[in-house]
């Protein structure tokens, strides 16, 4: 396991400065692992019979999941989980997960980059926008993170 | 069946202790695809000034939807589960959660907005640490506020 990085100091951050991005890979099974962490069962989130018959095109992804795997690029950035002290979103579109399970293929991909959004010196924090993105389009909308920072 | 209006302003008092452990939260965090050694490695932890394990910042989801439950699954609420649709979320956090917390939630109905045949009904769980008696309500009992969560569910009406 890598070793925390060294936090990031907030006199030395711009608005609009890019934080990266990266590609998380999600499958069916990703699902029901998420299932059991989080103890929301609901089986739109792994039964295709089920999420069919109440309209949905298919498996869909917990948005919490995605909420939850897309802030990790803050963490990491941050240096310590602890630092997120507030995080919002408003869930825009499903994630549609394809069921590959016996392969190697993801079930779906969703592509998240960050920039600072905003700095408050006197509250000691930045606010981290996230996009997060599958399928060309935003699954999340006003992705936001504020962190503590020294 | 429709969504009762009067929901809005009900309280729901906390029912039941949620003792947050390490290896719950490593289970969440690989869940999530978290890898930040402060989740999993005690030591890591430490390093950083944390007295334990420290959660991933969406963990209190579990105590939130557990609190929620209670909404959802009073027969009075009229709320259908199968046609709840998740629309935003947010937590404050007042301080991080930790392995070792005692976690109790109060849930408070902010509000419920008629949409179309359903409704969008807006929840908060005050979610405190217990910090003197190791019960909720006992006498003694002092606490720590933790997080706030806020979320919205959609509830789909027909033909939504």
């Amino acid at each position: 396991m890598s070793t925390a990085s060294i936090a990031p100091a907030l006199s030395e951050l711009a608005v609009g400065q890019d934080l990266g991005s990266r590609s998380i890979t999600v499958s069916r099974q990703d699902l029901v692992k998420y299932a059991g962490a989080s103890g929301d069962f609901n089986p739109i989130h792994w039964n295709e019979a089920f999420a069919t018959s109440v309209g949905l095109p298919g498996v869909i992804a917990h948005g919490m999941f995605t909420m939850g795997a897309a802030v990790q690029l803050v963490t990491d950035w941050a240096g310590d989980p602890a630092a997120v002290v507030d995080f919002q979103t408003r869930f825009t579109k499903p994630v549609l997960v394809t069921d590959t399970t016996g392969t190697e293929e993801p079930g779906a991909v969703i592509e998240v980059s960050g920039v600072i959004g905003a700095l408050d010196a006197d509250a000691g924090t930045a606010r981290v926008d996230l996009t997060v993105v599958f399928a060309g389009q935003k699954v999340l909308m006003k992705a936001q993170a504020v962190v503590r920072l020294a | 069946m429709t969504i009762n209006p009067d929901l809005q302003g009900r309280s729901y008092p906390a029912a039941e202790v949620y003792d947050v452990g390490r290896e719950k939260i490593r289970e969440f965090a690989r869940a999530v695809k978290a890898t930040h050694p402060a989740h999993f490695d005690l030591d890591a932890a430490k390093a950083l000034g944390h007295r334990d394990l420290v959660a991933p910042p969406t963990f209190a989801i579990i105590i939130a939807q557990r609190a929620d439950a209670q909404l959802i699954e009073d027969p009075a609420s009229g709320i259908d589960f199968s046609r709840v649709v998740h629309a935003d979320q947010r937590f404050v956090h007042h301080r991080p959660i930790f392995a070792g917390d005692r976690l109790i939630a109060e849930l408070h109905v902010d509000g419920v907005r008629a949409m179309g045949g359903g409704a969008m009904i807006t929840t908060r769980a005050e979610i405190f640490a217990l910090t003197g008696e190791n019960t909720a309500d006992g006498p003694g009992a002092s606490r720590e506020a933790v997080s706030t969560t806020t979320s919205s569910i959609l509830v789909r009406g027909e033909g939504q």
